[in-house]
């Protein structure tokens, strides 16, 4: 989990990770520089679960979830290997959205179109899976039910999630380890337990967080 | 289904005209020509295959390759509006064809080489000048933006122009019938030109067919999935304005083709490259044989250059698709 205050560098630092911004220094996957890598080399090693595309096009749902298995065609024709069709049912059918799979997604909401880009990068199978703010703009069920989708997805051996997280409630809740930033810099690092504590928090965000949240939470009592 | 209803309608354009031929006529025509036997002088041999077959091909094929061109860059842009008329591309071609003639540039050995060499580089530097320009105002490179763009080039190449025919003196002529935009004097060597540039950067982007969907749905999106986004774009625009500056350079400036043609295909057979593609380009042929063939009967004797009727009928359907994107965007 990445968190941080506005403009601590999280989007950039994971958007560096993606290889979809310049940066100076390196970034290494498994000790190979990922910069050096092609798209489609980076592509199976890392996906992103994209935000907000508003295309005008009506495309069907399981269109947009098939192209998660571009990475895995083969040769100059790009062929598609056998178990495409397989692959695509099971991502649809992970992300609830069997009923879907021939809707146009000009007719889907958002909840229901950031569902449909998570098949996608569910079918891409990535081992590192990159999330820039994953519940925004999502009610509190769509906000649970991506959540519990993306920790399912996890718990699979051999995969990872970096996810930029403002909810630090989420934080705790999902995450194993933290990672806080400010300005810049990496202001501390660890299993969540351990970072994401009072005292850190309020020299970040400069104010009383602990206190705050406890606040909020009372209110449901 | 389509290829077979394209065909039946070249040989209907074949046999129409100002000189009306019967359908049996025509067909036998074609089949002895084409098993190489003689065939019986009363047949209008002559009109069929010296004036009819290569501008019936001639129109087919670029009918094909503009829309072909179009459905690829609404594609790769995002933008339904996109088209070689509305970017400014087939102007940007229309200003080397015109430059060529005007110097007399050719190459040594192939007449009409110059025009088209010209007209091809003109048509991508002219598309690589409006989407830098539209980069620069507006990183989105929304709809909007990259039609006004597409507006001013248009009117900056027409003025150009405008200035190049007016030095042009003795070779005004050729120029003047030039820019009419019309295939009525095509001959089978503009024919296989036209065929060999379609199979050529035709067939490469209709193996883009995942690419364009990933560009479509999104450019970010397709960086994700491990599309290698600048060599794509880069082909795409390339075969785009190859294919448009041929055609502008055989035929002129034909608009509005790769605008209508592939909107009315996503309406049939929905927004999936992989169809839209093949579809929008035979699409493509019978839309322009059909224009032809309009163009040639309804104030027959006159004949009304291609370029007119379909210019008509693209302003009407461009106000449409901006009602519909208007509508459903933003």
């Amino acid at each position: 989990m990445l968190c941080g205050p506005n403009g601590a560098g999280k989007s950039t630092l994971v958007n560096a990770i993606a290889q979809t911004i310049p940066y100076s220094g390196k970034i290494s996957w498994k000790n190979e520089n990922l910069s050096r890598m092609s798209s489609r080399e980076i592509a199976r090693r890392i996906g992103v679960l994209s935000q907000h595309n508003s295309t005008g096009y009506d495309f069907r749902v399981e269109e947009v979830v098939a192209l998660g298995r571009y990475v895995h065609t083969k040769g100059i024709l790009n062929r598609n290997n056998d178990d495409t069709a397989a692959r695509v049912e099971n991502a649809l059918g992970l992300c609830d959205l069997k009923d879907f799979a021939k809707r146009s997604i000009l007719t889907l909401s958002g909840g229901e179109l950031q569902r449909v880009f998570l098949a996608q990068v569910f079918a891409q199978d990535p081992a590192l899976l990159i999330l820039d703010e994953p519940a925004n703009h999502l009610d509190m069920p769509y906000q649970k039910q991506l959540f519990e989708l993306i920790a399912a997805w996890v718990a699979q051996p051999g995969k990872a999630v970096i996810s930029v997280v403002h909810d630090l409630s989420l934080a705790k809740r999902y995450g194993s380890h933290a990672l806080l930033m400010n300005h810049g810099k990496n202001f501390g690092f660890g299993p969540v337990s351990d970072v994401l504590t009072g005292e850190n928090l309020n020299s970040v965000y400069g104010m009383d967080i602990q206190k705050w949240m406890q606040e909020m939470y009372r209110q449901w009592k | 289904m389509l290829i077979i209803c394209a065909f039946f309608i070249a040989v209907i354009c074949i046999s129409a005209g100002s000189v009306s031929l019967p359908l049996g006529d025509t067909l036998t025509v074609l089949w002895k020509s084409l098993i190489g036997q003689s065939i019986p002088e009363n047949l209008h041999a002559n009109i069929i295959l010296k004036l009819r077959l290569p501008r019936v091909l001639c129109v087919a094929l670029t009918g094909a390759s503009l829309a072909l061109a179009g459905a690829a860059m609404q594609g790769l842009l995002r933008n339904p509006l996109a088209d070689g008329s509305t970017m400014g591309v087939s102007s940007g071609a229309s200003l080397g064809a015109i430059f060529a003639i005007l110097i007399g540039f050719q190459l040594p050995g192939l007449p009409f080489s110059g025009t088209m060499l010209t007209a091809v580089a003109f048509a991508f530097l002219s598309l690589m000048m409006i989407l830098a320009l539209a980069w620069l105002l507006d990183r989105s490179m929304s709809t909007n933006t990259m039609i006004l763009i597409g507006v001013i080039f248009t009117m900056f190449s027409h003025s150009v122009i405008s200035l190049l025919v007016a030095f042009a003196g003795n070779k005004l002529q050729s120029i003047t019938f030039w820019t009419m935009g019309s295939l009525a004097s095509s001959t089978l060597t503009d024919a296989l030109i036209l065929f060999v540039s379609l199979a050529v950067f035709g067939t490469v982007l209709l193996f883009l067919w995942r690419e364009l969907n990933a560009f479509a749905i999104g450019e970010e999106n397709a960086q994700h999935v491990g599309v290698n986004v600048r060599r794509i774009k880069l082909i795409t625009l390339i075969c785009a304005s190859c294919l448009i500056g041929v055609c502008v350079s055989i035929g002129g400036n034909i608009g509005f083709v790769g605008l209508v043609v592939p909107h009315m295909a996503r309406l049939t057979v929905g927004a999936n490259h992989k169809k839209l593609l093949p579809v929008s380009m035979i699409a493509g042929a019978i839309f322009l044989m059909l224009c032809d063939l309009a163009g040639r009967t309804i104030l027959s004797p006159i004949e009304l250059p291609i370029g007119v009727v379909t210019s008509l009928i693209g302003s009407v359907a461009f106000v449409l698709i901006l009602f519909r994107t208007r509508k459903v965007g933003r």
